[in-house]
């Protein structure tokens, strides 16, 4: 066979739209998932027992199942109990719970990091529990929970492709259409392999340049 | 949702194991070929073999299994659907198990293998016999969570037609209307077989550290 990467070329800005919707989708999910994993894993940690369980069982159960079940439970399900969702919103409700449920594992650990003793001491100060959050465990915990944060952002990126079975306009979807339009399916496949590891490649790079900035930030003001 | 559609989820989630199981197995042993490269110390072998991880674990799993379902035909190789279901899952899961692999090869006690060394081993009898042992009993743990991640990613070789418990349950959502009922319960069927995995892990974590005390 001719490998002939040209016909995808020509197909550059629709390829451009896909990365595009698959940027957002990733960057929003993962900010999504932050956010709630933070107040999930906080509202463990601080809302009693019953919370801690409750959550603690939702969170199993979204680590435990495939997320294309989760996605397809969402898309194909939810008509039947009124929600009725156009593909994208599907996917970015699927891929910022489901990251949510993750991040809430990285954000307890990195509760679970922060020495009692510190904690102790600003209770004895008089700080409240939000303050004990925000200035004590909050930059206490940044240095452990960011290599996980990153491992976990990469790992959603590749995720999102799961999100072009429902048929979500991303990446995978729009450059496998294009592939089998172009009678080019393997041309096709193989530039979207090479696209997404660029991005997981450079989202390590950058993470591991935060990770020095912030170990070093953190040395020098001790 | 009646008991018969149950039935054939559960059918269906031998198919899931079944494939699971032989591509971490398949994974395994080239994950331990691949820590084998990485230590060889010769570029000829750590290069390719960092490339190789470093692309697998860079690249989408559905992507992955795309590629190598268009790519095995064209280059003369037909195979059915299933193995190269399994060729792709093994290749993902050997370089994730291969980047755990690491971690355990490093924390193996350089004594150890010096001493290896003057009792006259060779270099594949200290990686066979001292490192590999140690490398896999560190990282044990790792092996249990990299099982369960296979375990859900298998799910994916639903997109090239393999009958396992997700295309079962899309096929029976499709045909009998009831996606819920039928979805929730792949999802119990998943999450009972992770937890199995799981405690089975803890399980044999503990005899492990039992043989080595």
């Amino acid at each position: 066979m001719m490998f002939d990467p040209q016909v995808i070329i020509e197909k550059l800005p629709e390829i451009g739209s896909g990365l595009f919707v698959t940027l957002w989708l990733w960057i929003a999910g993962v900010l999504g998932g932050v956010v709630a994993g933070f107040v999930v894993a906080t509202a463990r940690r601080f809302g009693g027992k019953i919370v801690n369980a409750v959550l603690g069982t939702i969170v199993e159960m979204l680590r435990g199942t495939p997320f294309l079940i989760q996605i397809f439970l969402l898309y194909y399900g939810g008509p039947f109990v009124g929600l009725m969702l156009d593909p994208i919103p599907c996917g970015l409700i699927g891929l910022t719970v489901y990251s949510a449920a993750y991040y809430s594992e990285v954000f307890r650990a990195g509760y679970a990091s922060v020495p009692v003793g510190h904690v102790e001491a600003a209770e004895c100060l008089g700080m409240t529990r939000s303050q004990t959050i925000s200035r004590i465990q909050i930059p206490e915990m940044a240095l452990i929970v960011l290599p996980p944060s990153i491992n976990l952002a990469i790992i959603l990126l590749k995720e999102s492709a799961v999100l072009s079975i429902i048929t979500v306009p991303e990446l995978t979807a729009t450059v496998s259409a294009i592939g089998s339009q172009q009678y080019a399916f393997l041309e096709a496949i193989f530039i979207l392999a090479i696209v997404y590891w660029v991005i997981v490649e450079l989202t390590d790079r950058l993470g591991r340049m935060a990770e020095n900035r912030l170990s070093r930030l953190r040395f020098s003001k001790a | 949702m009646t008991l018969k559609l149950f039935t054939l989820l559960l059918e269906a989630a031998l198919s899931t194991l079944g494939i699971s199981l032989v591509s971490i197995a398949i994974g395994f042993v080239i994950a331990m070929l691949l820590s084998a490269a990485l230590l060889s110390g010769k570029s000829v072998y750590i290069l390719p073999a960092r490339l190789f991880i470093s692309f697998f674990r860079g690249v989408p799993l559905l992507v992955q299994l795309l590629l190598i379902y268009t790519l095995l035909p064209v280059i003369g190789i037909n195979v059915p659907g299933i193995v190269a279901a399994i060729i792709g899952l093994s290749l993902c899961t050997a370089a994730y198990q291969a980047e755990n692999l690491r971690g355990g090869f490093a924390s193996v006690p350089r004594g150890l293998i010096e001493a290896a060394d003057v009792a006259g081993f060779t270099g594949a009898q200290t990686f066979a016999r001292i490192r590999a042992p140690i490398a896999i009993r560190l990282t044990f743990p790792a092996l249990v969570n990299e099982a369960i991640m296979i375990l859900k990613s298998s799910s994916l070789v639903s997109v090239v037609g393999i009958i396992e418990i997700t295309k079962m349950a899309q096929d029976l959502a499709s045909s009998t209307y009831q996606p819920i009922p039928i979805f929730a319960s792949a999802a119990l069927i998943y999450f009972v077989i992770n937890s199995a995995i799981a405690l089975l892990g803890r399980y044999a974590e503990r005899s492990l550290k039992g043989a080595s005390a």
